[in-house]
């Protein structure tokens, strides 16, 4: 009998938790909504979106920038090594093209901005709701979701597809400059066959369709964090986790899906 | 930090995440080649495809003219039909061959045309009458094996006897 009672226990737990979280799902959608119909004050007075563009984007811009160096020479280095083995070492610009444009762009740029602007969006709001600004707002007949949330959702929005494109012309930049001036590979190979290999609609739009995609969740997930945190120190600072966590697995997981709905779909001849 | 230099590093920002793009569309992708000119479609029908994909180029003499815009089969004669967009600075006779080659050993497969001595040029929906299916590696092997065996046979019969 006590075991009964204490399997029943554990069942309600689990239902209570899975409610929980598509309660919290339901919410955030709501949020969603909500936020981009009362956008306007953002898109109106557009400066405090730009203010919020430096924040998310020109802050992000170093790590952006060092990282796809330092990728796109990582990449050269290894590729080079698989590929000199089968005399194909002139196909290292395509290698590292393709698999900058088409994955380590949006992806780890997504990941990046996840951890770099989207918890710094996540702990600003938390903080504004736990010090009371945000009701402080709404005393005022301001809404805090039109005036402080909205241009932090578009800033980053904007932001994101610019850092991954620039992610991926600074990873090919450093593949060519370990590629071509380090290990030697004919210059006129490299970029010929990478512009023979690289198609703009299939490859580099997709890319920026997927960093376009990337940037909607990261921030979506970032603000709504911050909005919904408790508004206690640990609060915050739970929020704040939780965005880095739930916006790199949900990264990870469109990628899978964005990739499987693009590039998959002509090979079945 | 004031507005003014806020919006300065914002401007400086997009900029350079478009010239990004840009860069990657031109010196990375091909926009530059192909993308504007003006194309016109013909069709041939293989018995044999081999490993050929949508996409792949189709060259004459070696020279880059086109691409393969479309595979499909053809349930009524069991072939496939392959259409290829041409660029329309280059015309070709209506007699013009079709055959699938490979680039190298191990390299990807393209569509080689072979210009005919028609007086008439291909325009937009023609059909290739002409083609010639790729090389499948199995199907040679098993061939030479045959003639292999055929010639045994012979010399085989005369040690008997």
């Amino acid at each position: 009998m006590r075991f009964v009672t204490d399997m029943r226990a554990r069942i309600e737990r689990l239902g209570t938790s899975v409610t929980a979280h598509v309660w919290r799902l339901g919410f955030a959608s709501r949020f969603l909504f909500y936020l981009v119909v009362h956008s306007g004050t953002a898109l109106k007075r557009f400066r405090l979106t730009i203010a919020e563009i430096y924040f998310a984007g020109v802050l992000s811009l170093i790590i952006i920038l060092v990282s796809g160096l330092f990728v796109g020479m990582v990449l050269a280095l290894q590729g080079y090594e698989t590929l000199q083995r089968f005399g194909a070492s002139e196909s290292l610009g395509v290698l590292v093209a393709l698999s900058l444009v088409r994955e380590l762009g949006p992806v780890v740029a997504g990941l990046l901005f996840a951890s770099r602007a989207g918890s710094a969006i996540t702990a600003e709001i938390g903080l504004m709701k736990a010090t009371e600004q945000l009701s402080a707002m709404e005393m005022m007949a301001v809404d805090p979701i039109a005036r402080v949330v909205a241009p932090r959702f578009w800033g980053g929005v904007i932001s994101m597809p610019l850092l991954a494109a620039l992610f991926s012309a600074m990873g090919v930049f450093g593949g060519y400059l370990v590629g071509v001036q380090l290990i030697g590979v004919d210059a006129g190979a490299f970029w010929s066959q990478m512009q023979a290999a690289v198609d703009v609609r299939n490859d580099i739009m997709n890319g920026v369709i997927k960093s376009v995609v990337f940037g909607l969740a990261v921030t979506w997930i970032a603000v709504f964090e911050g909005y919904d945190a408790p508004p206690t120190a640990e609060g915050v600072s739970r929020a704040t986790t939780r965005t880095v966590v739930t916006s790199s697995l949900a990264i990870l997981f469109l990628d899978f899906i964005l990739t499987a709905l693009m590039f998959t779909g002509g090979n079945h001849q | 930090m004031n507005r003014s230099t806020i919006d300065l590093w914002v401007g400086v920002f997009v900029v350079a995440g478009i010239a990004g793009l840009l860069f990657l569309a031109l010196k990375v992708g091909n926009l530059a080649t192909f993308s504007t000119s003006q194309i016109y479609q013909v069709q041939a029908k293989f018995a044999n495809i081999g490993g050929l994909k949508v996409r792949a180029p189709v060259k004459s003499a070696g020279v880059v003219i086109g691409r393969v815009a479309d595979i499909r089969f053809d349930n009524e004669t069991y072939e496939a039909i392959v259409s290829i967009n041409i660029d329309s600075t280059f015309q070709f006779p209506r007699d013009t061959t079709a055959k699938i080659l490979t680039s190298g050993i191990l390299g990807e497969q393209y569509v080689g045309l072979e210009a005919g001595g028609d007086g008439v040029m291909l325009k937009n929906g023609d059909r290739l009458r002409l083609t010639q299916s790729a090389v499948v590696l199995e199907n040679l092997i098993s061939q030479f094996l045959f003639n292999k065996a055929a010639e045994g046979k012979p010399e085989a019969k005369d040690s008997a006897k």
